[in-house]
């Protein structure tokens, strides 16, 4: 791999054993390795996006946990002991999630750079909270930002997949 | 990109003090790294070794003899869910809510937002208000802060080179207490906070605190604004806001930047000292 190529032989490295999508996962990553990398270009799940590199559009977002995290601005080495869920991992055995399907048919998405973080912090966010107000809704996704469309459709699909999945709870 | 560095992860606060004391200005403390990757990513700061603090549990909050102690390794989202601080501090409640975006507040600690001391940050200025102090250690000694005396510049504070923030203290409220804490910006980091603290005995306002913060280098605490409020009736305070509101917004030391100019940033110090107060006292 040419991560493993360009290593001094020197290099700290930091054993991470974690569950990703539900699977085990173990490898050796550098202190410095950022959780984005990590699973785009080593583990090869290329749904989260490097855009703004800041922490503020969302499109990396990643959930450890259960709960959104930047992955272009976390550390690989603190999933150790994690289970992190990449939109790779949201639908199930092939099945889409009632997220995934309500954006597909409320048109929650243009082009479709923003949509697995939007759907990642929607998916916390519904666990946490299954009938939120739209202001809840809005404060908690506020940091998810698209730039093709406006919101309303976006909010639209997260609403009518919580009563979707209220409804078969 | 990240450059190389190296890990370190003591097991105590004394052991992270004492690598500081070894290491010098080549480590740096890391807890959610929220500011501190985002400035070495683009190159601001390097450093050679990060010391990773997250394993020394100052992540508890509690209310003891008059006092509600914050471990400063508290994530926003932990601040968030604290039934203590949702009792006892619905101030710095409602600003932990609105920290960033909810990512954020998952991964940054309120020790770490405090001791990078970037100048838009929230938590600083209301805890100044509040009257809160740091608790800092240095090897198995500690001492406290005054909120006033910690920030001493943008990205600045008075921590000696080899202290680590451990927690910080805040005096319990009483039940005449208020307070309030009012940002505004139109860039993701707020252009100015304004908090308030007083009591309010019937129609009585005492002891009041004003501090303003994100306009200027650092948090700053405005006495001769707190004079003009403390002392007298709710009617008489709020006549003086527009007064009070003028001397805070010079004493904010406000600079012009992306985020506002000096004075545009100066006028809304007067706003939010109206409305935090408004907002404190309803």
């Amino acid at each position: 791999m040419a991560t493993a190529l360009t290593r001094r032989s020197d290099a700290q490295t930091i054993p991470v054993s974690f569950t990703l999508n539900g699977r085990l996962q173990e490898i050796d990553v550098e202190p410095h390795e950022l959780l984005l990398d990590l699973v785009r270009d080593r583990l090869g799940l290329t749904g989260a996006k490097r855009s703004c590199d800041v922490e503020v559009c969302g499109a990396c977002t990643l959930l450890v946990d259960g709960r959104p995290v930047s992955a272009c601005t976390t550390l690989a080495f603190e999933v150790r002991g994690c289970s992190v869920l990449t939109i790779e991992g949201l639908a199930d055995n092939g099945k889409l999630h009632p997220l995934q399907q309500a954006f597909i048919e409320y048109g929650g998405f243009q082009c479709g750079f923003c949509t697995p973080g939007m759907l990642l912090a929607a998916k916390a966010l519904l666990d946490e909270n299954p009938n939120p107000s739209e202001a809840e809704l809005k404060h908690f996704m506020h940091g998810n930002l698209c730039r093709c469309t406006g919101y309303k459709k976006i909010i639209e699909s997260i609403m009518a997949a919580a009563k979707k999945m209220r409804a078969s709870a | 990109m990240l450059r190389r560095f190296r890990l370190e992860e003591p097991e105590s606060v004394a052991q992270a003090s004492e690598l500081l004391g070894r290491f010098g200005d080549s480590a740096k403390i890391y807890a959610g790294g929220t500011e501190l990757l985002l400035a070495m990513k683009e190159g601001l700061v390097q450093y050679e070794r990060l010391i990773n603090v997250k394993k020394l549990g100052l992540n508890q909050i509690s209310a003891e003899n008059g006092t509600i102690k914050i471990g400063a390794l508290c994530t926003h989202h932990e601040l968030e869910l604290s039934p203590v601080i949702q009792q006892r501090l619905p101030s710095l409640l409602k600003l932990e809510q609105n920290v960033a975006n909810v990512r954020v507040r998952q991964a940054g600690t309120i020790g770490g937002n405090l001791c990078f001391a970037e100048p838009h940050a929230d938590p600083g200025t209301l805890l100044m208000a509040l009257g809160a102090k740091m608790v800092a250690a240095q090897g198995s000694a500690k001492r406290e802060i005054a909120a006033e005396d910690f920030f001493v510049d943008a990205y600045e504070t008075s921590l000696a080179a080899d202290e680590v923030l451990a927690e910080i203290v805040v005096p319990a409220p009483g039940a005449n207490a208020r307070s309030a804490y009012l940002k505004f910006g139109y860039l993701e980091r707020p252009s100015v906070g304004v908090a308030v603290a007083f009591n309010l005995n019937g129609a009585n306002v005492s002891d009041v605190r004003i501090a303003v913060g994100c306009a200027g280098p650092a948090p700053k605490r405005v006495a001769e604004a707190e004079a003009l409020l403390s002392g007298k009736t709710k009617d008489e305070a709020t006549r003086n806001l527009a007064q009070a509101g003028a001397i805070a917004g010079r004493a904010a030391q406000a600079i012009s930047d992306l985020h506002g100019a000096q004075d545009y940033k100066e006028h809304i110090v007067g706003v939010l000292l109206k409305r935090t107060f408004q907002a404190a006292v309803s």
